[in-house]
């Protein structure tokens, strides 16, 4: 966890920024190198030291949406005037796009990067959903081995999730779970609903249960002083805890490889299956890479204002 | 307008009891004052009233119905608290509307118009309306508060040390507020607090809260001039009360700490019997002939009067003068009390000898 510095602290010293600049930069690294790669012609992706100034193609993303077949002989100068200026590309390799009819036959990668959505949206909600409910229950009502209970649903996150894999594959193949998309989700809801159980009461316990007392005595019910008063004051928790469980459902790679392998597929294993194939397409698998990683940074940099205060568990407010 | 009755109230928190067997009666229209120390039970008196908390034993009484099984919402009680008490992410407006757009009320739009105007007239806030809470000071979040009470004329006010967060100009004038208000309301107010100045300026009635009992209700005057024990007397007054250890021989009561004053003849306080003496500051009198004798420890000027400190062998009584006596710290001073007004307690247990 990072730690909270105030405001005086922060205005830093030039050998702070000059050191932070650098952290920034290490950490950046990998990300920027899929990033170049992404956009390098094939011949030099790999070359050793990488080559850091280049003409940028687009020839990976092409690839990486579309089918293609191998050419027997170059293009005829008209059908070269004819494709659009993103098949170009594909000509001058000795490629061109599949087609049906006048459609583009796309590969699979949207369909997958569809799944990874689907999947991590609807886990995310869930968990999320089920967990604010869990953690206030915790939080404002007493019960009989109430320590316990949290316990053990943090108990469920202790085993290495691997361990079950097997008997998850057994399971899943005897209930029809296998390749669907309603598999993926509960798995994932399960896997974060403990996370977002222990997050979610830390939240809402930060949050004095006079308001919702005073909404009650004000003439309203318990669910109704629930969603006007708790579920505003836990939006900071909420959004927090959202990211970190879309992060998880959305990185998540040994479940999804054992689990499906085509309707439901999700992105993680399905960008490296392509290196099998002949020669590895480094920078196609670049750039689908680098389209993976877009969901989670603009998820994260569309919450960063409620991150900020919710990763230091309520400690920023007053 | 309501009249409440709690019988015989019991509330334990585990191995902790905050109540024991409370009972007490707010009239139709009274402003009643539930003085206690920190952990004294007030708050948890307030809560079973509201429906918040329910009594291990005992009922409460609204209008003389049990309301043991009823909700919160549906006691039609309004809450105000020391803090935490309004919405934060609403305005103004939005904090004092809220009771009134709950379904069990049903109030329509104008109405609720009207009413919000009316009370923050009525507070003086209308200028904040439109402002969000958590921009307001201590005082006018107090107001609104206060507001969001009366808007709805719920059937009785508990109020939780509203004004204990303020300080004590605003509280002042606070206390003047709320008790105008309430007269003007007709209001049946339940008012917790701690501070012994509220309650005997503000309350028809005070009821002393002691671990949990209660101890004693009466009128201001009542609990200043005829505490039931060592308790009451030490919880109001200020400057507070003198307890002196001592015994009655010979007609006169000696104290402990060495000097001799007259008490009126009073037959179960015997001779001999240990016995506390309580004197409030302004009966203890600073004059030149009298027959004990003190040293100044200490004076405070307040303008209006001095508390003196005098000290007797080790033991230290104020007491309050004019302003304009000169007296010097470590001279000596003769004093005496006004023998009417000697509170006489029993030392074993406190209790009061006086009926
Ligand atoms: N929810 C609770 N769980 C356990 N004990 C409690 C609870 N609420 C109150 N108590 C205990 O009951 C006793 C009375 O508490 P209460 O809050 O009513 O006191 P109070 O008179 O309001 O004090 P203060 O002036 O500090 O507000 C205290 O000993 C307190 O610790
Ligand atoms: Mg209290």
């Amino acid at each position: 966890m990072p730690a909270v510095t105030s405001r005086a602290q922060r205005a830093a010293h030039p050998i702070a920024i000059v050191a932070i600049a650098a952290a920034t930069l290490i950490f950046l690294a990998p990300i920027l190198w899929i990033a170049s790669t992404a956009f390098k012609p094939r011949a030099i992706a790999t070359s050793v030291p990488p080559t850091v100034v280049f003409t940028p193609e687009v020839t990976p993303f092409v690839k990486l949406f579309t089918k293609r077949v191998q050419l027997k002989e170059p293009p005829t100068p008209e059908a070269y005037e004819a494709a659009p200026w993103w098949e170009k590309t594909i000509l001058d390799g000795g490629e061109r796009v599949l087609r049906v009819g006048d459609d583009v036959q796309l590969s699979q990668y949207p369909n997958r990067f569809l799944n990874s959505l689907i999947v991590a949206v609807i886990s995310t909600v869930l968990a999320v959903g089920m967990g604010t409910f869990t953690a206030y229950g915790f939080s404002r009502f007493k019960m009989a081995g109430e320590a316990d209970l949290l316990f053990f649903i943090l108990s469920t996150r202790m085993l290495p999730p691997i361990v079950v894999a097997i008997p998850m594959f057994l399971m899943y193949r005897t209930f029809g779970l296998t390749d669907t998309h309603v598999g993926l989700i509960i798995l994932y809801t399960a896997f974060n609903l403990s996370f977002s159980v222990w997050l979610m009461k830390g939240f809402i316990d930060e949050i004095p249960k006079e308001y919702e007392e005073a909404a009650l005595v004000d003439g309203y019910s318990r669910l109704e002083a629930f969603f006007k008063i708790v579920l505003p004051e836990a939006a900071t928790g909420i959004a927090a805890t959202a990211v970190f469980c879309f992060i998880t459902a959305w990185n998540e790679y040994a479940f999804a490889l054992i689990l499906t392998n085509r309707r439901a597929q999700t992105a993680p294993p399905f960008i490296p299956s392509q290196i099998g194939s002949g020669l590895p397409e480094w920078t196609v698998i670049a750039a689908g890479t680098l389209l993976f990683l877009l969901p989670v940074a603009i998820f994260t940099f569309a919450l960063r204002n409620h991150l900020l205060r919710g990763v230091t568990f309520g400690a920023i407010r007053k | 307008m309501a009249h409440i009755e709690l019988r015989n109230i019991t509330k334990t928190f585990g191995a902790n009891t905050a109540l024991r067997g409370l009972d007490l009666e707010v009239a139709d229209g009274q402003f009643f004052v539930l003085l206690g120390e920190t952990g004294a039970g007030k708050t948890t008196t307030l809560r079973i009233v509201a429906g918040l908390e329910r009594p291990t034993g005992g009922s409460v009484l609204i209008d003389g119905v049990d309301v043991g099984d009823w909700s919160a919402a549906e006691r039609d009680v309004a809450l105000v608290l020391q803090q935490y008490s309004l919405y934060p992410r609403y305005t103004v407006r939005e904090n004092l509307e809220f009771p009134l757009k709950s379904k069990i009320r049903r109030v329509e739009p104008d109405e609720i118009r009207a009413r919000v105007e009316r009370a923050a007239k009525t507070l003086r806030i209308e200028h904040l309306l439109d402002r969000k809470t958590d921009l307001l000071s201590g005082g006018e979040m107090q107001r609104v508060s206060i507001g969001r009470a009366i808007v709805r004329k719920p059937r009785v006010f508990l109020m939780d040390e509203p004004l204990s967060a303020l300080d004590a100009k605003l509280r002042e004038a606070l206390r003047t507020e709320l008790k105008n208000l309430q007269m003007n309301l007709g209001a049946t107010f339940l008012f917790v607090t701690h501070d012994q100045v509220e309650a005997m300026s503000m309350g028809d009635r005070i009821g002393v809260l002691d671990r949990g009992r209660l101890v004693q209700v009466g009128t201001p005057a009542e609990i200043y001039t005829s505490p039931k024990n060592t308790f009451v007397a030490r919880s109001v007054g200020s400057p507070p009360i003198n307890l002196i250890d001592g015994a009655i021989r010979d007609g006169r009561a000696v104290a402990e700490a060495g000097f001799a004053l007259p008490v009126p003849a009073r037959g179960e306080a015997g001779t001999d019997r240990p016995l506390i003496f309580g004197v409030r500051p302004e009966d203890l009198l600073i004059e030149r002939d009298a027959p004990a004798e003190a040293r100044v420890h200490d004076v405070e000027n307040y303008g209006v009067e001095k508390v003196v400190t005098l000290r007797v062998g080790d033991m230290l009584l104020r007491a309050t003068t004019s302003a304009r006596q000169q007296l010097d710290i470590d001279a000596p001073v003769r004093f005496s009390w006004r023998p009417d007004k000697v509170l006489l307690f029993d030392r074993a247990d406190g209790t009061s000898l006086r009926q």
